[in-house]
């Protein structure tokens, strides 16, 4: 017997295969796109350091956390790879990592990889993206501002990656289940491993922007404008 | 090496030790509970201590098995260490490094060079 978390992701057989397939072309071309557009972004610095994003984010997702009795969660990380290394590059990080787990540690379907990429990949890094820019916009822009939008997004790119989850699972599901149930039951506990999330991806960004805030991709652009800020205030006194 | 080479290094070198410390040892006190995917796609089926599938109706009872199940890391362990403590964490290890390198190796090799350079040095893209 194990104890062991041994599954986290979609397993072959729930969604069936022309579904499957279908979200593994868009997975595919949706990468490729994010491949063009990271390439503009990716310098001799980022490029470091989406690798250790990858490698981060592989480890984080085996700290399964508890949420309810018999149930627990776990990273997915769609915001913290947005917000660290944006969406492009973070996107091809989390499909990185599924890919490593469905290919050597047995975790996630090789038939499912495209759902899971999709999921977590693509919708997680690409609602994150859109969210943390707008509350950066209306935010105080300082430290509790960047941890309170870090919070934010990560429960709404969780939930909306379960979501994505349901949407396939109504296209292609291979049991005819109450959808409203299983979007309700996915919509809850992923609600709750979004505070998870939430947690983690707040003091990880947070604790970054404290010791390189020139490395969180979100934050780019705004160091100018704080320091003249910095500089009229200075000359104002 | 410059300064901020430098500095950049120390970063890395740093968020890899915590990414190895997480998935070597912490890793360990992880919930063995399944997630909330599993839960939810297991929620109508009865299932043995194993987790198989034993009965009832639920969005994964038609789920098949892994096609890599018998992988050397399958399941997050190593294939023939039976001490959990131990093929949790040096499978944990192995896939931060296995991470980052490939990770590393193909956002360097997909980088944009200054200008200038592009042609200059090796090949633009490899594979």
């Amino acid at each position: 017997m194990h104890t062991d978390v041994v599954a986290m992701h979609i397993s072959n057989g729930i969604i069936g295969i022309p579904v499957s397939a279908i979200a593994g072309v868009f997975a595919a071309v949706a990468l490729a796109f994010c491949v063009a557009r990271a390439r503009a972004d990716l310098d001799d610095r980022l490029a470091p350091m989406a690798g250790l994003v990858a490698a981060f984010l592989f480890a984080v997702q085996m700290l399964n956390f508890p949420i309810l009795p018999g149930v627990s969660g776990h990273l997915l990380g769609g915001a913290l790879a947005a917000i660290l290394v944006g969406p492009w590059v973070g996107g091809l990080c989390v499909a990185l990592v599924l890919t490593v787990q469905a290919l050597l540690f047995a975790d996630g379907g090789l038939t499912a990889l495209g759902l899971n990429v999709v999921n977590m990949g693509i919708v997680g890094a690409f609602v994150a993206y859109g969210i943390v820019v707008l509350l950066l916009r209306v935010l105080p822009k300082n430290a509790s501002g960047l941890v309170t939008a870090a919070w934010i997004t990560s429960v709404v790119s969780v939930v909306a990656a379960s979501q994505a989850f349901v949407l396939e699972y109504a296209l292609g599901g291979t049991t005819d289940l109450s959808l409203v149930g299983i979007a309700g039951t996915m919509a809850g506990f992923h609600l709750l491993i979004g505070v998870g999330e939430a947690f983690i991806t707040a003091i990880t960004v947070g604790t970054v922007a404290k010791v390189r805030p020139d490395l969180v991709y979100v934050l780019r652009g705004r160091r100018q404008p704080l320091l003249l800020v910095t500089a009229a205030t200075e000359r104002a006194a | 090496m410059s300064a901020g080479r430098t500095r950049l290094a120390v970063f890395l070198v740093g968020g890899l030790l915590v990414s190895l410390v997480l998935a070597g040892v912490v890793s360990n006190l992880a919930s063995g509970s399944p997630d909330g995917l599993d839960s939810a796609t297991l929620d109508g089926c009865t299932t043995n201590s194993d987790g198989e599938i034993t009965g009832g109706n639920c969005p994964a009872r038609e789920a098949g098995d892994h096609e890599l199940a018998d992988s050397p890391f399958a399941d997050y362990g190593i294939k023939g260490i039976d001490n959990e403590f131990v093929a949790t964490g040096l499978s944990g290890v192995a896939g931060v490094l296995i991470t980052f390198a490939i990770g590393g190796g193909l956002f360097w090799l997909v980088r944009r060079r200054p200008t200038g350079t592009t042609r200059s040095g090796t090949d633009k893209t490899e594979g």
